[in-house]
């Protein structure tokens, strides 16, 4: 039997690992192309202070981009020691991507990241320019392989179960690239990542401009930021994710989760702003609702329905049925008989067979699950509703305010007076964690709205996990939290050390605190 | 488009690139960051080996991730018996492979010397450590791993950290830590100059030393000690999917010498090994600094070939269940999956080759003190 501990252990320092990593990928996937946009103004004007833009910016981004690889190579292993069943399983398809992603895209960016910060004297200008493109490139196509991965775990697609091997195998190439979730999550991400590193310059230049030094320098910088920002938070808000939850059923119920549906309503259905989503009673205390306005945002238009929670149970109770016949036939097949019929029962049933192996956390052997057990896992099939609901509003939340800051700070670049609003500078220096809180919980909605699977109606979270002890998972658990929490601190030490003393920290003598001391 | 079978030999062949590109060019930042504190002995000396390796080490280190992504890719059984098994093994590497991004960038932000020093260490650490476990790791895979594999292929491995360092591996272990500092040390004789050029002349003369006797000690240990290789006896047709469960297998291959005797033409492979740390070794004490890093990159490739010709077809031996041992016909994934990737790689791995290349062509010289001490900003 698997023990639950482990299970539970290894789900934790799985998102443990994955969010600390997340603290720092979107800041490089968003600062390496300002990098690149800030070079490119310096080799097409020759003003030195965009020279300096590019050195000091790239300085904060090689003390952020330190942390990101080490915190990603973690991520590379981690399926293999505490995820080992799930690797088996699903490593036909999901390993692709990853390998692939290290061909394509880590070689890109890791190879040209060491040029960009020490080519400066032995490259010409052309030369590092495409340097620096290309980090950024090599980042955004990493995004992009790690995302057609896990979008492939929120909507399988292209892959059939091979009862000989005893696993899922990849059929179809082009649907695991062109998965509708995988296309839609990708945007939504990277843009999400460009918003951040647009944060983090608009925030610090007005933290200069607040303190009235190096102005030349941050109203460019600031200037550069908004305009980059608002187009930003405007892709990743109007290709938001949410288009991304029609297809597939796992998709379909973490939109119900997420909306608090519990009943399908006559399209289009109305919005849950704000409400108390009670899951034992399945009802939302206190809701206040805006008409039509779910249908619209989540199917695009006005006459498809949204499923709601109970309906989705219903369906779900029959696939564990189905699954529980389709596990049976499996075992009939392992066991020798192959025979044409057996096959073809089989096959009609096969699609359910993650289902089945929902009760595999209640029964060993799944056929024999009693009435209560089916009921409890068919309960299983609907993620945290309170968490999901209140998650994705933190998110949305944060993406409003930002989408107001970046439109501010772009008129008011526009019209070159924002050293006069102090006001919309210091907004901007408070606004600073706020593209982190909406990364982290988004990536909250899109993984724990995915449980109880870990790929989605076909592998349940629970079978997934390495057969390691509790011990062993404790163990990193812990030496993960303390290294990575001592790497964090040191890391934002030297960021707001760095940031602080602004260009000057280039030594280049043109800037505020070198003039001080002369 | 590729018969099974082919695929699953070019594929054994892909993950053995994949892991001679990963020592031969981080097997150097590795080896130079475990030699730090016998070459370089004043901050502007660690710096001139530090900055040897800056531009290079990120990208080398992908070497290494990316073959943890070919082995999910091509084969994912192995990548999950390997690493789920070798639990504490594999964390202790990537703790040690830690503190190497943020060591490079961030030890020469701040003019402190226990800062400084600190990080010294650290990545002196991030340098011995994966260097002596991978090796560790490569001894045990010919003991034989303890895991099985039931019905369902779940691995369950039956051991723990502590008993991977049996005398054998741990002389498997000393055989590709001297082989990856003799390489380190190589290349900072070809980077650098003065002192540092001098003492790791010295180290590398005295590294191909202890590689060779390591190399040959293993290779005795095999021939005459008590290892009991594996071979397949009886197992399905190779160019079909296969149960791993469903093959026969016999320790009747005495010290995994078999192959050599099957097919002679492998020889070389040892052979390699023992002439690239010879050249390496004659051609440091003539002062040669390039023939010397030739020698203990063929030193590199002639030892991991040895190592994978050894035990081919096996990829991952089993101790408790010999029928579970995991080999290049029944770990791989489909035949799809592994066509597709090779489709990657032959576009990419061209592509990767050029272009890091380049950046080693430009970022080519020697690394010099007074270098180091006119660009107290700009480097490492």
């Amino acid at each position: 039997m698997i023990s639950e501990a482990v299970v539970d252990l290894s789900r934790l320092q799985f998102a443990m690992t994955a969010m600390y990593h997340f603290l720092f990928v979107p800041l490089t996937l968003g600062l390496a192309f300002l990098l690149a946009i800030m070079e490119s103004v310096y080799v097409m004007t020759g003003k030195q202070v965009y020279k300096d833009m590019v050195k000091f910016w790239g300085k904060l981004f090689g003390i952020n981009f330190a942390l990101g690889v080490t915190t990603g190579l973690t991520m590379e292993f981690q399926f293999g020691t505490n995820w080992a069943y799930y690797s088996h399983y699903v490593g036909d398809i999901f390993g692709a991507p990853l390998a692939i992603e290290g061909l394509m895209a880590f070689f890109l960016e890791s190879t040209f990241i060491g040029l960009f910060f020490f080519g400066w004297d032995r490259l010409s200008k052309l030369q590092h320019l495409a340097v620096t493109w290309l980090v950024a490139i090599g980042s955004n196509m990493s995004a992009l392989w790690i995302l057609i991965a896990n979008g492939w775990m929120q909507n399988p697609v292209g892959a059939e179960f091979n009862y000989q091997t005893m696993r899922m195998e990849l059929v179809d190439f082009g649907a695991l690239l062109f998965n509708p979730v995988a296309q839609v999550k990708f945007v939504h991400t990277v843009a999400a990542g460009y918003v951040t590193g647009a944060v983090f310059v608009l925030a610090i230049s007005s933290y200069y401009l607040l303190k009235k030094r190096d102005q030349g320098f941050a109203r460019r910088s600031f200037a550069i930021a908004s305009a980059f920002g608002l187009a930003s938070i405007l892709s990743v808000i109007v290709l938001g994710d949410e288009s991304g939850y029609e297809v597939g059923d796992v998709q379909k119920t973490k939109l119900a989760a997420i909306e608090a549906e519990w009943e399908t309503h006559p399209a289009p259905a109305s919005f849950t702003v704000i409400g108390w989503p009670n899951q034992a009673e399945q009802r939302t205390d206190y809701a206040i609702k805006i008409p039509y306005a779910l249908g619209i945002i989540a199917t695009r238009s006005l006459d498809k329905q949204v499923s709601g929670i109970k309906d989705l149970l219903v369906q779900h109770e029959a696939r564990i049925r189905t699954g529980m016949t389709a596990y049976g036939l499996l075992q009939q097949l392992r066991e020798g008989d192959d025979s044409a019929a057996t096959k073809a029962a089989f096959d009609a049933v096969k699609d359910d067979l993650g289902y089945g192996l929902l009760l595999k956390k209640y029964t060993a052997n799944v056929v024999d699950a009693s009435e209560a057990q089916i009921q409890q896992a068919t309960l299983d099939t609907i993620p945290n509703v309170f968490s999901l609901f209140w998650s994705f509003r933190v998110m949305v939340g944060s993406g409003f305010l930002l989408l107001a800051l970046f439109a501010c700070a772009f008129w008011a670049s526009a019209r070159k007076n924002e050293e006069r609003k102090p006001w919309l500078l210091k907004w901007a220096l408070f606004s600073l964690p706020l593209p982190w809180l909406a990364i982290q919980t988004g990536w909250f909605v899109a993984e724990h709205g995915r449980q109880p699977w870990s790929i989605a109606e076909v592998l349940p979270t629970y079978l997934s996990a390495s057969s390691v002890s509790e011990g062993d998972v404790w163990g990193s658990l812990l030496a993960l939290i303390a290294f990575y929490s001592v790497l964090l601190v040191i890391e934002m030490y030297l960021m707001i050390k760095f940031a602080r003393l602004g260009p000057s920290s280039l030594h280049t003598g043109r800037y505020h605190f070198e003039q001080a001391h002369a | 488009m590729f018969d099974y079978e082919v695929l699953k030999l070019v594929w054994w062949v892909l993950v053995g690139v994949l892991l001679i590109g990963f020592a031969l060019t981080d097997g150097f930042d590795l080896g130079a960051a475990a030699l730090l504190p016998v070459v370089a002995k004043t901050d502007d000396e660690r710096r001139v080996v530090i900055n040897t390796i800056a531009p290079h080490w990120d990208g080398n280190q992908v070497w290494l991730i990316t073959a943890g992504g070919a082995l999910f890719a091509a084969w994912p059984l192995v990548y999950a018996a390997a690493f789920s098994g070798l639990y504490w093994a594999l964390l202790v590497v990537l703790f040690a492979l830690f503190v190497r991004p943020v060591g490079f960038d961030y030890r020469s932000k701040l003019d402190n010397t226990r800062w400084r020093q600190s990080w010294d260490w650290g990545l002196f650490v991030g340098g011995v450590v994966p260097s002596l476990v991978f090796g560790v790791a490569f001894g045990n895979l010919f003991l034989g791993l303890p895991f099985s594999l039931d019905d369902t292929l779940r691995s369950t491995y039956q051991g723990n950290f502590w008993q991977l360092l049996s005398p054998f591996a741990l002389l498997a272990g000393v055989v590709s830590l001297s082989m990856l500092t003799l390489h380190g040390a190589t290349w900072l004789m070809m980077r650098s100059d003065g002192a540092i050029a001098v003492r790791s002349r010295h180290a590398a003369q005295g590294l191909a030393l202890l590689f060779l006797l390591a190399f040959i000690g293993c290779g005795l240990w095999l021939w005459q000690g008590d290892i009991v290789g594996l071979q397949i006896s009886q197992m399905g047709a190779a160019d079909s999917a296969l149960n791993p469960l469903n093959k026969t297998v016999q320790a009747s291959n005495s010290g995994w010498l078999a192959n050599y005797q099957l097919y002679p033409e492998t020889r070389w492979a040892p052979l390699l090994g023992i002439a690239g740390a010879l050249l390496a070794g004659l051609a440091a004490s003539a002062r040669w600094a390039g023939l010397a890093f030739a020698g203990s990159s063929l030193a590199i490739i002639g030892t991991l070939c040895t190592a994978g010709f050894a035990l081919f077809p096996f990829v991952m031996p089993s101790s408790l269940n010999l029928a579970a041992s995991l080999t290049v016909w029944d770990a791989v994934s489909s035949q799809k999956t592994l066509g597709i990737m090779l489709v990657a790689a032959c576009i990419f791995l061209p592509l990767i080759l050029s272009y890091t290349l380049w950046g080693y062509v430009k970022m080519w010289g020697k690394v010099r003190t007074e270098h180091i001490q006119n660009n107290p900003h700009g480097l490492y």
